[in-house]
């Protein structure tokens, strides 16, 4: 799922510093299951916003909601009665669903209250690690379904580089190195001997590199 | 021969070559690297040249390697991949061999995290094998990655680094074969306090024949203080450094610490010398540039001979 | 401010921290009727919203009462709610309000004492933090609404 986190509260406050009526959407989508942007995430924050307020002396009110999601326009339009009447929309969405929200509402400013962080799994309860950078081209069947794009700091191919140390990348010892883990992982399954031959050059334009990307299935289109 | 270079006619004819490192200012500063490079100077066979070293910014090795061939000496141009793309790369390597450049070397590179810019975006669009790759399909395809033909192809003399203490140990001598086979010409190791397991990581490259695929030179580093060997063994990624060599450098007390790093190099380097497949040493006095006349002396490698 | 009364609301499990207030009161204890005392299943059952809610309806402090560390009766929800006090501390901090108006206290059903020397404890350092910054900024003096509590007992001063 995207993993994000909730932005700190001053920054919320600045952003609406000139708003007393908004919106503070949230997602049930994955910023729920990551606990940034959910039901709770947007109860939480719009008290601490309305406290914050009342200390400076202003009012705040908000309309606190959560949708079903934020990247599908269909949810989007549960909002459509009562946002015109609100100054601002503070969504706690990822920031596709922020970015659609604000493409589907145009009248007033659609603002961010997380910092959407990376594509990743859930460890254990509360600890969520990155997995995936969306390259557009993937090579975890040669890598022992380990991505070294995503998990090595370097994005190497051929790694690992002369830093790993432990299992642990040079960066920080809390970080694997994810050339250890792939080396781990292909003795695991016999296919060591796979590492022996250089990984070609990377395609980088199915990535961010090549510039926003889209992705259609005609048999899908109305 | 591929790139004619003096280095590379040196291990070509058999000569246990002595290769040494210079780090560039972090300004515009000319003086430091002449500097610097007059005490290296007839003393090694040619110097290493960083690039962006640890990340912290200093004058380009691009830069300083055409500032040593103006002063008659001979660069090994360091490139690292954290912060060129290829198309940047490529070029640079055009114009270094257009500057006289002829010895490359193709390094990851440390993360940006370490140096002074640590919100930099990093690059990495090729990795070091990668790039030796390119290299070496510009030198002998004259062609660039893409495809098209090179006006003027570049013959370098291509390097790569081996870590023989990183982890996975088993892996490293495995990537060193693939260095190899990527076409990489030259190897220089991470400096070497643990003998035995070099030795052990010689015999593994041995046995699969790399020694005459590749030259490899070892890394050797002399000691100033029990503080720099403390701070080796704790802090610097993929080093290593015996016990036993700490308790030398303590026991020698600060007014002694100095000769005894000196007297542990000299050792080393006669050690290393009896290494089959060990063709050279790359020697990285950081800091200390001007022990290197007493060390190669000591250790009986002077004069440098004659490159023909 | 000379007559502030602070008005404190303690989060109280139902089988350690609200017994002991319980045993408190058939003590014949006295503590503060400052305190307005809400019970719960099990500080496990303590959401941040309740706590951050309690200071938007008029609250000046808080604290949550659970069992001793390892005897929840619900094995690990004092722990849960150790940790969602720590987090509500810090979002009180940064709204302006203080983390300090909130805490987390450890008692057994047995120590009637401890329930009354905490409600006096947390009473007073509330007295000493002053009125919720919500309300100094609305220029409200505040007193606290003088009802009689079964609990405290008959002519018991605070």
């Amino acid at each position: 799922m995207i993993i994000a986190e909730g932005k700190p509260i001053q920054e919320v406050l600045a952003m609406i510093a000139p708003y007393d009526k908004i919106i503070v959407a949230g997602c049930k989508g994955c910023v729920t299951v990551c606990s940034a942007g959910g039901e709770k995430e947007v109860g939480i924050l719009s008290s601490a916003l309305r406290l914050a307020r009342q200390v400076q002396g202003r009012s705040l009110e908000i309309k606190e909601v959560t949708l079903e999601r934020q990247c599908d326009v269909e949810y989007l339009e549960a909002m459509r009665e009562y946002a015109d009447s609100f100054q601002a929309i503070v969504s706690l969405a990822c920031g596709a669903g922020i970015q659609f929200v604000a493409e589907k509402f145009r009248k007033h400013p659609v603002l961010p209250g997380v910092n959407t962080q990376f594509i990743g799994v859930a460890e254990e309860q509360g600890v969520w690690t990155e997995r995936c950078q969306s390259c557009g081209n993937c090579v975890l069947d040669r890598t022992g379904g380990i991505c070294p794009v995503a998990r090595c700091s370097k994005s190497l191919f051929n790694g690992p580089c002369g830093g790993s140390k432990g299992g642990k990348c040079e960066i920080d010892s809390q970080v694997e190195c994810g050339w250890q883990l792939i080396y781990d992982r292909m003795k695991e399954l016999g296919q060591l001997d796979k590492l022996e031959e250089p990984m070609p050059i990377k395609d980088w334009s199915t990535s961010r590199d090549g510039g926003p990307r889209k992705r259609v299935r005609e048999d899908l289109k109305i | 021969m591929k790139s004619g270079s003096r280095l590379e006619k040196l291990l070509t004819g058999g000569h246990f070559v002595v290769t040494g490192e210079l780090g560039p200012p972090k300004g515009a500063d000319v003086a430091v690297v002449e500097k610097k490079a007059n005490l290296l100077k007839e003393n090694v066979d040619s110097i290493n040249v960083t690039d962006n070293q640890t990340a912290i910014v200093r004058m380009s090795s691009i830069a300083v390697s055409a500032l040593l061939i103006r002063m008659g000496l001979e660069p090994n141009m360091q490139m690292v991949c954290r912060d060129r793309n290829r198309i940047a790369m490529q070029s640079d390597i055009f114009g270094a061999y257009a500057l006289g450049i002829r010895n490359i070397l193709c390094l990851s590179g440390d993360h940006q995290k370490f140096g002074n810019h640590p919100t930099a975006k990093n690059v990495f669009d090729l990795d070091s094998i990668q790039l030796i790759q390119a290299v070496k399909k510009m030198r002998d395809e004259h062609k660039v990655l893409g495809g098209d033909e090179i006006e003027g192809a570049p013959q370098m003399f291509i390097g790569a680094a081996a870590n023989p203490f990183a982890d996975p140990f088993e892996y490293r001598v495995i990537r060193l074969a693939k260095k190899a086979a990527a076409g990489v010409d030259f190897i220089q190791t991470q400096c070497i306090y643990d003998m035995e397991k070099f030795e052990r990581f010689m015999k593994m490259a041995r046995d699969r024949g790399l020694h005459e695929k590749v030259h490899i030179l070892a890394g050797v580093t002399p000691l100033k203080s029990v503080g720099m060997a403390r701070y080796m063994k704790e802090k610097v990624a993929g080093m290593e450094v015996p016990d036993e060599i700490i308790d030398r450098m303590r026991k020698a007390g600060k007014e002694k610490a100095r000769e005894e790093g000196l007297n542990i190099c000299v050792e080393q380097i006669q050690r290393l010398r009896q290494v089959e497949g060990v063709h050279g040493i790359h020697l990285m006095a950081i800091e200390w540039e001007d022990a290197v006349h007493g060390i190669v002396e000591r250790a009986g490698l002077l004069p440098r001979p004659e490159a023909n | 401010m000379e007559d502030f009364e602070p008005i404190v609301i303690a989060f109280c499990c139902h089988y350690c921290a609200y017994t002991a207030a319980d045993l408190a009161g058939t003590m014949r204890l006295q503590y503060p009727s400052n305190v307005r005392i809400i019970r719960l299943p099990c500080t496990g059952k303590v959401d941040v919203r309740h706590l951050l809610e309690a200071f938007e309806k008029g609250a000046d402090g808080v604290y949550v009462a659970g069992c001793m560390e390892g005897d929840c009766h619900f094995l690990k929800g004092n722990f849960r709610a150790k940790k969602r006090v720590a987090l509500a501390k810090r979002v009180l901090e940064d709204a302006g309000i203080g983390g300090a108006r909130l805490e987390m206290y450890n008692m057994s059903a047995a120590m009637g004492p401890r329930f009354a020397e905490v409600a006096r404890e947390m009473t007073e350092k509330i007295r000493q933090l002053g009125p919720s910054p919500i309300k100094r900024a609305k220029g409200m003096a505040h007193s606290a609404e003088r009802k009689e509590n079964d609990r405290a007992p008959q002519g018991a001063k605070v």
